[in-house]
This record gives C-alpha cells, structure tokens and sequence, in this order.
C-alpha cells in the first residue's frame, strides 16, 4: 500500500508535468496545425536557463524563473516568425522537419553553454518528505502537482474569458471565419507558440526541480506523444488526462511490470528477465490507441478516408 | 525535366525504355562508375570509408524515399528498420554460418516483414498521426535490442566470421567500397525503374491525391504497407551490409537520431528523387566526415573549437535541415537541375 500511494503520487507528478508540457504542443497544434517535436527541447532551455539564472549569476529563485519565462516568450516568438512563418502551406513533412531541426540547434546551443554533463538545481521548492495514507511521499512532487493545475486553471481562464484567448479558439475553429471578424491570425499564431514556449519552460523548470538539470529532460519531453495521441491531439483535457494516465503508467511498471517480468525466463530470448518495462509501454500504448481509437480518448472526430 | 525538354519524343518502343537518352547522359553514367571504380586508388583510408559509408545510406536513404518522397507516408523509423535488417544478418551470421548474400537478402526480407507489420497503423491515419506511430515502432524496436538477450541485450553482437562469398573473402577498405558501391547502384536501378511500372505510378497517385488514386482503382490500403514493406527491405539491405562489414553491432548505431539523419538526407537531397536520396547521402555523410577532419586539424591552433564540436556539428546539422526547408524545399536534386539550366542556356536567362 506504502509503494502504491508512492508510486501514484510520482505517477501524479510526472503526469502533472506531462500535461502542462503537452499543453503547450496542443495550443500549436490547435492554433496553426504544426506538430512540434522541439517541445521536449523546449523543456531543456527552460531548465537550463533557470539553472544559469540561480546559479551562475546568483538571482533570487523567483526572478530566475521570470528569466526563465521571459526567455521562453522570446524563443516562441522567434521560432515562430523566423522558422514556421516561411512554412506555412508547405506539406506536413516539411513543417514536421523543420521542428526537428530546430531541436537539433537548441541541443547544440545548450551543449555549448553548459556542456553535457548533469547538473544539480539547488531545491527551490521544499523537497521534505511528507506522510500520505502513511507512506512517505515527497513533498516537492505535491508542490508540482499543485503548481500545474493552479497554471492549467490559468490557462482555463486565459481561454476562457480573456479577449486573446478568445481570438486563439476561434482561429481553431475556423481559421476563415476569424480572419473574417477581424482577428489577426498571424497574432494568434505567434501567441500559440509562446504559449507552448512558457508551458514547456514551466514543465521544464518543475522537472529540473524534482530530477536534475540534463539533457535526459528532452527525451522525457519526447512523451508528449503518448500524452497527446492518448488524449487525442486537440483536446486540453484529453492532455490532463493523457498526462495522468501516461505517467501513472510509466511509475507502475516501472515497478510492478519489471517485478513480475524479471522473472521470468524464455530460454534464447530473455534468459535474465525483463526489464526497463517503462520506457516500452507509453510507446505500446500509443500504438494500440491508434488502432484502436484514432483520434484519442477525447479529440475530434474527423470524418476522412484513409 | 529541364527548362528547354518540352517533352519526351521516342520513335519506337525501344527508344521509350530508355533510362538514359542524350549522349550527355550517358557520358555523365560512365564518368559517375569510373569514379567510383578509380576512387580507392586516390581517396585516402579515411575518405573511402567515408565513401562507403554514403554508399550504405544511399540504400536506406533510397528506401526511405520511396516510403516519403514518393508515396507521402511519413516515416520516423528508418533508424529501426536499419537495425531490423543489421540483427537479422549478424544472427545468421553468427548462428548458422549461411553465405553473407543470403544473410543480406533475408535481412531485406525480414526487413519487409516488419516494415509491412509497422505500417499497419497507416491503414487507418495519415500524416501526423501516421509519423507519431512510426516514432513509436522506433522506439519499440531500439527497446527490443535493448532488453531482450538474444539480440544481444545492451551488449554488443560481433560476427566472428569474415563475410565469405563462393570462397572470396571481402576484406580491406577498397573491397568493401566496391561491393557496398555495387549494392547501391542495384538499388538505386531497382528504385529507378520501380517508378516506370504500375506500383510506383499507384505510389505517386496516392501521395498525390489518395482519394482520386482509390477513385481509378488503386488499392490504397495495400499499396501502403507495400511502401513500407518496400522502403522497410531497402533498409534491411542496408543494415545488413553494416553488420557484415562492421562485424560488431550496438543498438546505438540505429537510435531515432539515425532515423532523423536519413529523413534529413532525402529532405537535403529532394523529396521524390532517387538521384536526390544518393546526394542527400553523401552531402549528410560528407558534412559530418568533413567537420570531424576538420575538428582534427584544429585540435592544435583552436583547442576549443575541438571540445565543442559535438555541439557546432548539432548546430549546423540543424541549420541544414531548417534552411534547405526554407529557402529549397526541393533539395539538392533541384538545385543540380536548375544549374543545369543555367549552365545551357548561358548567357541568357531563358
């Protein structure tokens, strides 16, 4: 009982972080119909520039992670006027290419500014631990659960009731129709992307804080895609539930699938057991969701032939 | 075509299967073999398995082609199928001792196997979706050689036995480069006249409109997991071809970087070009060989310049892919073509 209250409260947080990183590639995603692999490399500038914030120049944890967003606009508004800007119309591989390319020179620029090996993020958020249906749970996970949903009711008002956001849900609707009525597409489509920057930098500065500061940050951004195809690819709440389930998934078996399947021995194919279960099944899941259900538990039916 | 063809005009029959019509042509195909013929007498050790190295993507590269460039299915695992093909020869290789031809031929078939199962998902999504569940047989697969022991589980696999063909032993730089050499002019022959038969016309009509290609009676759903299973064979060749000329197989030689490498190489290439797929080869391969001996040369004046270069190669690398998409989506295929052009009809503009 002890484990699995641990192991759904790290499942919780990671799925939390998850979310929010998500949320960011599903803004895009509904705004201007691109597909951002960069997010996961999104997260790694968001950690590391925190990191170069609080540790190489000193700053105070809360300026450093207004550093942080500040630079997480920046990067959203110049990869989406230099970079996507001259795309647009241009065939999905090319769009998906160029995002892929674009997680390449931010690898690049991250390894030249702080080089390749872990880095440690003095704790900024209290890292005790703390009794839940008594099991010893760490504290620092529950402030990130805490924190994602205070920003995804954030986000929820932002959409909901602020002029902007507004705008952005009528251009996903119907792009024509917003042009229409005045709303200036190009706008939302630069908002999009800095909304993806400042939710993937905050995912990344929450990761950063409950592992470390490396490179590894980017291939946990990677699991946008379980999270997203789960939840089905246009849909905010399918990210948190997407999210939920991706990292609840991954925690348990990483635990309780790796126990009963290292044991297990098939002479010539697994004689010492298998193991690892955590990093296949998101993966697995994906593709049985795409058979299965298209467009994920909660995103919009199109109605095409393939 | 260029600017100045207005159209293909054939005689007679003979005429129409033609590869090659203008003498031009035909003396540019000599000058490409005698290079490659002569090309271990001048390049040195390093450049020639630089060479062969281009040879092995052209073949992955060509593959993926048909699958992207040509059919419009996007595929996020070339890297996997490679790795598909490279396990399948090292195992029998090391397991039953069969002749390495036959080792490279099931790798393709095996190769054709998975692809075809891997492309099952694109029966029912297109596009977006269609790359992310390929990104997934990616990872499926590196897991796979990861975890599971026979395939050598985190381990590296060697082959122990030199790869020996009706008693020939291929052995050294220079005989490798020449039957890797030949192996890529095979496939990229194959891809050539696949595109002049009715396969490659239904590939083409599907990546062009699918709806109008089901509308005159390509069967869309099968030609589909045929691309792959095509692309997916190709790679399996060429994976094949690592393992017996490396001897030593790791599951990091086929990550998802590798899958990203080849997609970068037929975007810098030309998308639906076989010739794109051979140059986007040797441009990738040739940039990073080029900045690695670079590097080198200035360990000595720039000692900094050498402990970031993995950094400034990601860098660049991406730059390529960004602004060849941006300022030549079409690759080098087009560029080649248009100077062509220009060259002809020098000194003026059209």
């Amino acid at each position: 009982m002890d484990i699995f209250v641990q192991l759904t409260v790290a499942g919780l947080s990671d799925g939390a972080i998850l979310a929010l990183a998500a949320l960011g590639f599903v803004i895009v995603y509904k705004a201007s119909g691109v597909i951002n692999f960069a997010q996961g490399h999104f997260l790694l500038i968001g950690a590391y520039v925190l990191f170069a914030a609080i540790v190489d120049w000193g700053l105070h944890w809360v300026l450093g992670v207004l550093v942080a967003v500040l630079v997480a606009v920046t990067l959203g508004l110049v990869v989406e006027r230099l970079v996507l800007r001259p795309l647009v119309g241009q065939p999905v591989i090319s769009v998906i290419m160029v995002t892929i390319g674009l997680t390449y020179i931010l690898l690049g620029i991250v390894l030249l500014a702080w080089g390749s090996t872990p880095l440690a993020l003095p704790a900024f958020i209290p890292s005790d631990t703390v009794g839940i249906l008594g099991a010893e749970v760490g504290e620092n996970r529950l402030w990130a659960i805490g924190l994602v949903v205070v920003a995804l009711i954030g986000f929820g008002l932002f959409f909901q009731r602020s002029r902007q956001g507004i705008a952005m849900r009528a251009v996903a609707d119907d792009q024509q129709a917003a042009l229409a009525m005045g709303i200036s597409v190009r706008r939302v489509f630069a908002l999009a992307w800095i909304l993806a920057g400042v939710s993937a930098v905050g995912a990344g500065m929450l990761l950063a804080n409950l592992t470390s500061v490396s490179l590894d940050l980017a291939s946990f951004g990677l699991l946008v895609f379980p999270v997203v195809i789960l939840g089905g690819l246009d849909s905010v709440l399918g990210v948190v539930v997407g999210g939920a389930l991706i990292g609840l998934l991954r925690q348990y078996s990483a635990f309780y699938l790796d126990r009963e399947l290292s044991e297990i021995r098939i002479g010539g194919i697994a004689e010492n057991g298998i193991t690892g279960t955590a990093e296949l099944v998101p993966y697995v899941a994906l593709v049985l969701i795409l058979l299965v259900k298209p467009y994920g538990l909660f995103g919009q039916h199109r109605i095409e032939r393939v | 075509m260029s600017t100045i063809t207005t159209g293909v005009y054939s005689r007679t029959y003979r005429q129409d299967f033609l590869l090659r019509r203008t003498w031009l042509e035909r003396a540019r195909l000599a000058l490409v073999l005698l290079a490659i013929a002569v090309a271990p007498f001048l390049l040195s050790v390093y450049w020639l398995e630089v060479a062969t190295q281009i040879a092995i993507a052209a073949i992955g590269a060509i593959g993926l082609n048909i699958l992207v460039g040509f059919t419009g299915q996007i595929s996020l695992g070339q890297g996997g199928f490679l790795a598909v093909g490279a396990f399948t020869a090292g195992l029998t290789a090391i397991h039953t001792g069969l002749n390495p031809l036959a080792g490279v031929a099931l790798a393709g078939v095996v190769g054709a196997v998975v692809g075809g199962f891997f492309g099952l998902p694109a029966l029912r999504l297109k596009g977006l979706y269609l790359a992310i569940a390929t990104l997934a047989s990616q990872v499926i697969i590196t897991w796979s050689i990861i975890h599971l022991s026979f395939l050598g589980a985190a381990e590296p696999l060697a082959i122990v036995e030199p790869a020996t063909v009706f008693g020939w032993t291929v052995s050294g730089t220079w005989e490798w480069f020449w039957v890797i050499a030949a192996f890529a002019a095979v496939a990229a022959v194959l891809a050539t006249n696949l595109f002049r038969t009715g396969v490659g016309r239904a590939f083409v009509a599907i990546r062009d409109q699918d709806i109008a290609a089901e509308a005159v009676g390509v069967n869309v759903a099968g030609y589909k997991i045929l691309a792959f299973a095509l692309s997916s064979a190709f790679a399996g060749v060429a994976g094949a071809l690592t393992a017996y000329r490396d001897t030593f197989l790791t599951w990091e030689s086929f990550t998802f970087e590798i899958s990203i490498l080849y997609l970068a190489m037929i975007i810098v290439g030309g998308l639906g070009s076989v010739s794109g797929a051979i140059y986007g080869a040797a441009f990738i391969i040739g940039l990073q060989a080029f900045l690695q001996e670079l590097g080198g040369n200035l360990q000595g004046s720039f000692p900094s310049v050498q402990e970031n270069l993995p950094a400034i190669q990601q860098i660049i690398f991406g730059l390529t892919i960004v602004l060849f998409l941006i300022f030549e989506p079409r690759g080098l295929a087009r560029i080649w073509q248009r100077s062509k052009d220009y060259l002809r009809l020098w000194p003026f503009r059209y």
